[in-house]
């Protein structure tokens, strides 16, 4: 504020200011127009009979039309595919962190034979994203039995986000002081107690991050699951919903696709609401990820 | 047992899950991409034959795979150019302004890049729709009825149609990251600017672009790359490649040709050649936005 009153004391022009002021306004309002009026659109057309969504995209729903929610749970079957999906972001979640957290524990705090070799593997492992080797992933798997499976999706899913995590982990580990571990050692603590005694709850802010970026990578991804997954009962919500999409499109049936697309809204906003400034704080602890 | 062989036990029982899932799902087919892409491979059960660099020649005769690699090229230079240009413009208007609703538009630009690509993509094709979207149907409210087309199905306008969609998707996350970035130059900076009368554009582009420099260079990598993995989402749900092919690009094609084709030793080629033309375009732009002076 001080910078700009200063100028407009100097130039002597306030209504300048308070003009310039009303057009940046005007570029954010619509702005926040073009990013909100879609998903309002599709809250409204949620609520829409079938003939009330043909007719205009403007007209507000005559009376809310719960029957589409209804048939979302009952002939989409969104209520299975997120169940699917809760399970194996859960799942997912279990294997990151099980896996990442003493991985960056011994690379961040350890000295021995290949420490670096490892952590150059991993710090490589970001580099390389998921459709370049979903044909020898998908061949690996089939080979091993594993397709078709929400454990071992969850397993491949933990595996993608092993670079990253034990990247921010294993700097958020190095940055904590050798006393407490000491300590813990002079107690004659051994090392797996030390580790999830005294580290993991020093390094929970990082693993919180962790957590909620995970939450969302695992909840919105869409090859693996569209490639691995071949069972309809086993699909998850992304796959869920594009399989509907293809389904309405011929019905000409939009009722249900929009009320699922609500359903699965829903918990991104809570979570999002909740977390808005974990998440946004935790881009800059982890600098930046695609 | 020794405090020695008790630590080597220690050390190895922490790496070896990690490794374990690394390896199998990561590593592993890494390096199958390299090898199987030099063999004609054309069936789950059939045994890859060798063709050395057969595959690589065939890409350059396949004019679909050019088609797709000249989609893939528009939205890998349109859509960071305008992203990156939109969200840092934002983020000086949020962050030099002060204006009092600065955490308001904060929370909702953002917000678009929490949301699943299927929803995202499902949302911007009914935007799109010609009958039911309200893109055509506002284009005739206010008088440009002649306007109005069927935009995901013209060769003209899709893939600048989809373009559209992944700036929408993507423009809010690099604001952030620009705003954290800008609250972190010197104040002094600007005041000094504005005793010196410098008007907010010459500020923005004398301090905050410069200053911001070494974050705008790795936004740019970073979102050259989210290009290459979100395209396949969003052109599989929104356009499945149509019309005509005229939205394919490469990482759609590359699953076509594997799961579609069980052209699998080709499949492998063309995620051969992507991964080098990206890593490539990663280090050129680097080399293009280095600093003389710095």
């Amino acid at each position: 504020m001080s910078e700009m009153v200063y100028r407009d004391k100097k130039g002597g022009g306030k209504a300048s200011a308070l003009l310039g002021r009303t057009v940046l306004r005007i570029i954010l309002i619509a702005q926040t127009l073009a990013v909100v009026y879609p998903l309002v659109w599709n809250v409204l057309a949620s609520f829409k009979t079938n003939e009330e969504v043909m007719e205009s995209p403007w007209t507000l729903p005559s009376s809310l039309n719960w029957k589409n929610y209804a048939d979302a749970f009952t002939t989409a079957k969104i209520g299975d595919y997120m169940l699917n999906s809760v399970l194996v972001v859960a799942l997912s979640l279990l294997f990151l962190i099980v896996t990442s957290v003493p991985t960056a524990y011994v690379l961040g705090r350890m000295r021995f034979k290949g420490r670096k070799f490892l952590s150059n593997l991993y710090m490589a492992g970001l580099f390389i994203g998921g459709v370049y080797v979903i044909v020898p992933l998908f061949m690996v798997m089939n080979h091993l039995h594993m397709l078709d499976s929400r454990f071992w999706l969850s397993a491949v899913y933990a595996a993608n986000s092993l670079p990253f995590s034990v990247y921010l982990l294993t700097g958020f580990m190095k940055s904590i002081p050798a006393d407490f571990e000491e300590a813990a050692m002079i107690d004659g603590c051994g090392y797996f107690v030390t580790m999830l005694r005294i580290m993991m709850p020093m390094t929970r802010p990082a693993i919180l991050t962790l957590i909620i970026f995970g939450f969302f990578d695992f909840w919105n991804e869409y090859v693996l699951a569209l490639t691995l997954i071949t069972t309809d009962a086993k699909k998850t919500i992304p796959i869920g919903l594009s399989n509907l999409m293809q389904i309405q499109q011929f019905a000409t049936d939009w009722g249900a696709l929009f009320a699922g697309l609500v359903i699965v809204l829903i918990p991104t906003v809570v979570i999002y609401a909740l977390l808005q400034k974990k998440l946004t704080e935790g881009m800059m602890l982890g600098g930046v990820k695609g | 047992m020794t405090m020695k062989l008790r630590r080597r036990i220690f050390i190895a029982c922490c790496l070896l899950p990690g490794l374990a899932i690394f390896g199998l799902f990561k590593v592993y087919p890494t390096v199958q991409v390299f090898g199987k892409s030099l063999f004609l491979w054309t069936g789950i059960d059939d045994a890859p034959k060798f063709v050395g660099l057969q595959n690589f020649i065939d890409l350059f005769h396949d004019d679909v795979f050019l088609l797709s690699l000249r989609n893939t090229g528009f939205l890998m230079l349109a859509v960071p150019a305008v992203t990156l240009t939109v969200a840092l413009i934002n983020a000086a208007i949020l962050t030099r302004a002060q204006l009092k609703e600065r955490a308001f538009y904060r929370t909702v630009f953002f917000f678009p890049s929490i949301l699943s690509f299927v929803v995202i993509a499902i949302l911007w094709s009914f935007i799109y729709h010609p009958t039911i979207g309200f893109l055509n149907s506002g284009l005739e409210r206010i008088g440009l009825g002649q306007w109005a087309m069927s935009w995901l199905g013209d060769q003209r306008t899709v893939m600048g149609a989809l373009a559209v969609t992944m700036i929408w998707q993507a423009a809010g996350y690099y604001m952030v990251m620009y705003m954290a970035g800008i609250d972190g130059i010197s104040p002094d900076l600007y005041e000094a600017a504005n005793i010196d009368g410098a008007t907010g554009f010459r500020q923005f582009v004398h301090i905050t672009v410069p200053m911001l420099w070494e974050i705008i260079r790795i936004t740019i990598v970073f979102s050259i790359n989210g290009v290459l993995a979100i395209s396949f989402i969003i052109v599989s749900v929104m356009t499945a490649g149509g019309p005509d092919r005229h939205s394919e690009v490469v990482m759609t094609y590359l699953y076509g040709q594997a799961f579609a084709n069980s052209n699998f030793g080709y499949a492998m080629a063309i995620g051969v050649f992507v991964f080098i033309v990206s890593l490539l375009l990663a280090l050129l732009s680097n080399r293009l936005t280095e600093r003389r002076d710095a």
